[in-house]
């Protein structure tokens, strides 16, 4: 250790700004070179979670240009919504929905809509629940959720049990499943009042 | 110290999990599970490789006095890197360790191993501590992450073995406790016996 250079004012200045220069010098580079894969792969996520929730299409929905906003009721955050097409025919929409009734932190959730309302599928996106007892809202952790599918909620009243609704709350997870189906009535609400005409 | 012995001290006498205690936020946060604590694991081992190497190079042109900032530094660029690559190119992953990869930054086994090990020695051994200490605290992550999801959630890395739930405790923080102060228990008892 006989060449540890002595730390003067210059030399310490010198270090620590040529350090920083590299540092970020390599970190533009690397976040250049990444930042096509991670736009793509966040598209790619985006498409199969819209491609599980509607029937076969052949556009692309989530392209700036066929998705649309919605507002939601009651002031909330506007909901995401990706028209599919088979031709030029609509066959179903996606919407990006959330609630803010969870136990953690706000859940998205992604519900296709058949054209008449009636709900097709329903996939999580984001949710922080506890495992094991509300993470039974995804697909593969429990088939709770299938219960929605192929309903009508004009005649499928959207609340659980307890609040008087028509869906079955997940065995000791009624808070989840009160927010999970809350973010599916809204968007069946944002959809029902303008969706439909789009 | 022999070569040998400065790679696998990682694995048992020096192991940064269960002998030295270091590190652990991402070992009971991230450990739900095998695989997102080998991942974990190996994340950390990149970072820690790339900066005992760095370290080691520069160790003879920093200042003294300004050693800690510049290793930070050094280490930040390769969290940052792994982050960017890994949420490119393996975004399941990413998805499952999340915060925690930003934390491998905090993570005191690295700028420990940066400070008391890379700064003093050549290259050759500082990659070497830096994998055996590495690997070590994988096999630490997987190890434990394996023992949760087994009792917790009844499964081997990803793998259902009945359809049932497991004790649940395991999978929740309290259960990251329990299960890591048995296996240190057991570690202890292991090292007592070879020594």
């Amino acid at each position: 250790m006989a060449s540890k250079t002595e730390s003067t004012f210059l030399n310490m200045v010198l270090a620590l700004f040529l350090v920083a220069l590299v540092a970020s010098a390599t970190l533009g580079y690397v976040y250049e070179l990444t930042k096509e894969p991670i736009a793509k792969a966040k598209l790619e996520k985006k498409m199969s979670a819209i491609k599980k929730v509607v029937p076969a299409f052949d556009n692309i929905p989530s392209e700036k240009s066929q998705m649309y906003l919605l507002a939601s009721e009651g002031n909330g955050d506007s909901l995401e919504c990706y028209p599919a097409r088979m031709g030029d025919k609509l066959v179903g929409t996606a919407i990006k929905t959330y609630s803010d009734l969870g136990f953690t932190k706000r859940i998205y959730i992604m519900v296709g809509f058949l054209p008449n309302g009636i709900i097709q599928n329903i996939s999580v996106l984001e949710h922080a629940e506890t495992p094991g007892l509300g993470d039974k809202m995804e697909k593969k952790k429990s088939p709770w959720s299938e219960r929605f599918n192929g309903k009508n909620p004009a005649n499928y009243k959207l609340k659980v049990t307890k609040d008087q609704g028509d869906v079955e709350a997940i065995t000791a997870a009624t808070i989840s499943s009160r927010a999970y189906t809350d973010a599916v009535d809204r968007a069946y609400k944002a959809y029902m009042k303008s969706g439909t005409k789009k | 110290m022999s070569k040998l012995n400065i790679f696998t001290k990682g694995f048992f006498s020096e192991n940064a999990v269960f002998v030295l205690l270091l590190g652990l936020c991402p070992t009971l946060g991230v450990t739900t599970s095998a695989v997102n604590g080998l991942g974990m694991g190996l994340a950390t081992t990149f970072v820690l490789v790339m900066s005992n190497i760095v370290v080691a190079l520069i160790k003879n042109l920093i200042p003294d006095k300004v050693r800690i900032p510049v290793f930070i530094v050094v280490i930040a660029s390769f969290v940052t890197i792994v982050e960017l690559t890994m949420q490119a190119f393996l975004p399941d992953l990413f998805d499952a360790l999340g915060l925690f990869i930003p934390l491998i930054v905090v993570n005191c086994l690295i700028l420990g191993r940066a400070e008391a090990f890379a700064s003093k020695n050549n290259i050759l051994d500082s990659i070497l501590d830096g994998l055996g200490m590495g690997f070590g605290f994988a096999m630490a992550l997987g190890i434990l992450g394996a023992v949760r999801e087994l009792l917790g959630g009844l499964a081997v890395f990803g793998y259902k073995l009945a359809d049932a739930d497991g004790m649940l405790v395991f999978v929740l923080a309290p259960g990251a406790f329990l299960a890591l102060g048995y296996l240190i228990a057991i570690m202890n008892k292991m090292n007592k016996k070879t020594t």
